[in-house]
């Protein structure tokens, strides 16, 4: 997994909420058995318009949010469906970060599993910053994992709460299924220690 | 010791290691897995080396993709093929068992898992889909997880976890008439809001919660995702034991008495606590429709569409006048008012046998609207077998309700069973998202019952008073 450690980038701004995972990925694009090449189908109902053709308007149609890494978004973004497409379409479009004021709890461990750092902010920093994108061409923002913080162009600071293993993998772009495995024998002694008090639990199939 | 949740009790007995801030790493007993959010998993494995440790705890079956027309004909879409394809190579190559297209035991994984015995009391039980909180209904603790996480478990029957709030959701009294679980759940959305449940476990407890079958004690914790919870739970009782004995993957014999010894223990104690209580009283609720783009955009049969004039918070005005915009709906109109062009009795929240024959003895008798095109989709091929064997495609097929195979069909779209763009639909499943059902279609969420007396009238009707 690639680590996170700092990050300055163009934000793109994303004024909605309770944004779920139906429309950062549709369902035509989850027919696909490779996690990468899913930029084509995000926010793919958003980016188009009744008649069909392209919405100038919608933040990612729009010249001045091209080559956005940071995602800046209202509440309770990524409800709905656990499909992690929602995380790879993001990243394939270069988003690296998100921020919001609250996020959906499947999609934000999805958001780990693939060295993308989503970032919790108060509701009203959130809703300052959208104004401030909105308002300023090339408005950027400085991540910093390490010391937990978001820095605004003007050097406003703001720090945000995350779970130290959770940081401590994304900052050293660990394996996270290297890092259970080698917890192999507690496992197995769990395993033999569980087949004794509910044998029922190990009839396995096959 | 101290006084334990039901939550706690499943949780403490499946710490395998616990670091001192609380980061958890949790045993996984079962993993259900379906073709559209595996394959990237099992392309891990290969690519790092890895093998299943446990591949007998874990049952895969296509679901999502496949056709609900005849299978005789194959697949159309060669995407979905490739991908029910994809699958069957994976569990051949590492060894995991399969319930096939074609076999009678394929359906819904959330429907399957508890028809075969495989869903049991006390597990922890994972899928790469966020309604696997159905499980929850057998007092397991039931999670939606992602592709990643579904490698993790694969590769080392483990999740890395941190241990999550519990919340009470009790809801006592009688429900009315015809009133169901899926009402009681729309309800409760209704009131917690989409992310009310974010952060936490939910245990239904009540004397209404009590007297639901386990189908319904199903519906209701199928949707706590759509409260924002991960995972929902009812603690086991004798009918959960009544449903579990007997069927394929239970214990038999010894060990289904030692079994169901553990299980009895598994309720929270009289002077447990949770971090957060929420009551409502049966009677209260009435027969729910969605209208708008959001599961908690929901109210009562008897009530109107909102008007986001009336509405004080900024952010929900906008919501709602957007989801409004969305839905086609006009504010204050009677939900009564509101025609459709579509209905779909099917998906993981309701295509359970229960659900087919109430939806069928409404039926009896009547017949869809001309206006109105109508399709039932049992859970899984056993479901219709028994359904078929009851009568009751004779009675949808005569009411004129189309009859088709098992699948997740309607409820997300990925088959060939789509809405057209401003097509609006009654829909049993658990989603109204915008395009959830088909790009501009517009989605109600109802119980069996109400999409019934909908699909006969044209137009949403109550229940309680339609004859």
């Amino acid at each position: 997994m690639q680590a996170f450690t700092t990050l300055t980038g163009l934000v793109a701004p994303l004024d909605r909420v309770n944004v779920d995972t139906d429309q950062i990925i549709p369902k035509q694009f989850l027919k696909t058995i490779k996690r990468t090449g899913l930029r084509e189908g995000l926010f793919y109902d958003w980016r188009k318009q009744k008649n069909g053709s392209q919405d100038p308007e919608f933040f990612l149609n729009q010249p001045r949010f091209q080559g956005a890494t940071i995602l800046l978004t209202r509440d309770n973004f990524g409800c709905g469906s656990s499909r992690e497409h929602a995380p790879w379409a993001l990243l394939d479009q270069g988003f690296r970060c998100i921020i919001a004021s609250s996020f959906a709890d499947i999609f934000y461990n999805n958001c780990f599993q693939n060295g993308m750092l989503p970032i919790v902010l108060k509701a009203d920093e959130v809703l300052a910053m959208m104004q401030d994108v909105l308002a300023t061409p090339g408005y950027q923002l400085t991540v910093d994992l390490g010391n937990q913080t978001v820095t605004a162009p003007d050097g406003a600071c703001s720090r945000f709460e995350i779970d130290p293993f959770r940081k401590d993998c994304l900052y050293r772009g660990l394996d996270a299924i290297g890092l259970t495995l080698q917890h192999e024998t507690t496992i197995a002694s769990y395993e033999a220690r569980r087949k004794t008090e509910a044998p029922w639990l190990f009839t396995d199939l096959r | 010791m101290a006084a334990q949740t039901l939550f706690d009790k499943i949780w403490e007995t499946h710490v395998v290691r616990a670091e001192p801030d609380g980061t958890t790493l949790l045993y996984i007993d079962r993993q259900l897995v379906h073709e559209v959010t595996s394959p990237q998993a099992f392309e891990g494995l290969k690519l790092s080396g890895r093998r299943p440790r446990r591949p007998g705890a874990t049952l895969a079956v296509p679901d999502h993709n496949v056709p609900t027309t005849d299978r005789t004909l194959g697949i159309a879409d060669p995407l979905s093929a490739k991908q029910i394809q994809t699958l069957e190579e994976n569990c051949r190559d590492f060894g995991i068992t399969l319930f096939g297209m074609n076999d009678i035991r394929q359906g819904v994984v959330h429907v399957i898992g508890p028809e075969q015995g495989f869903t049991l009391p006390g597990t922890t039980i994972v899928c790469g889909d966020s309604h696997t909180s159905t499980h929850g209904a057998f007092g397991a603790l039931a999670f939606g997880i992602g592709t990643s996480e579904v490698e993790h478990v694969l590769a080392t029957q483990c999740l890395v976890q941190k241990r999550p709030k519990t919340m009470e959701i009790r809801v006592d009294g009688v429900l009315s008439s015809l009133c169901s679980a899926k009402d009681v759940i729309l309800a409760i959305i209704g009131k917690i809001g989409t992310a009310g449940g974010t952060g936490y476990v939910i245990e239904y407890t009540g004397s209404a919660i009590r007297a639901l079958s386990m189908e319904g004690r199903m519906t209701l914790c199928n949707m706590s995702i759509e409260g924002g919870a991960r995972a929902g739970m009812v603690a086991p009782d004798e009918n959960t034991i009544a449903y579990v004995k007997g069927r394929p993957l239970a214990p038999k014999g010894e060990l289904f008495e030692q079994a169901v010894q553990d299980w009895r223990q598994l309720k929270t104690d009289a002077n447990a606590t949770y971090d957060t209580t929420v009551t409502m009283r049966a009677e209260d609720i009435a027969p729910q429709v969605s209208w708008g783009t959001s599961p908690g955009m929901v109210t009562g049969i008897d009530q109107r569409v909102p008007d986001p004039r009336t509405i004080f918070d900024e952010n929900q005005r906008q919501a709602t006048a957007r989801a409004l915009e969305y839905m086609g709906l006009i504010p204050n109109m009677p939900m009564t008012d509101i025609a459709i062009d579509k209905v779909f009795i099917g998906s993981c929240t309701n295509a359970r046998i229960e659900d087919l024959r109430l939806a069928a003895s409404l039926a009896k008798g009547k017949h869809v609207a001309k206006t109105v095109h109508a399709m039932v989709v049992p859970g899984s091929g056993l479901v219709k077998q028994q359904a078929e064997q009851e009568g009751l495609d004779r009675l949808f097929k005569e009411a004129g309700f189309e009859w088709r195979e098992a699948g997740c069909s309607m409820c997300l779209a990925m088959n060939a069973d789509v809405l057209q763009p401003g097509e609006r639909c009654a829909s049993t499943s658990n989603r109204n998202f915008e395009g959830r059902q088909g790009a501009g279609g517009r989605t109600h969420l109802v119980s069996p019952a109400m999409a019934v007396a909908a699909a006969v009238e044209g137009h949403f009707v109550d229940i309680r008073t339609w004859k």
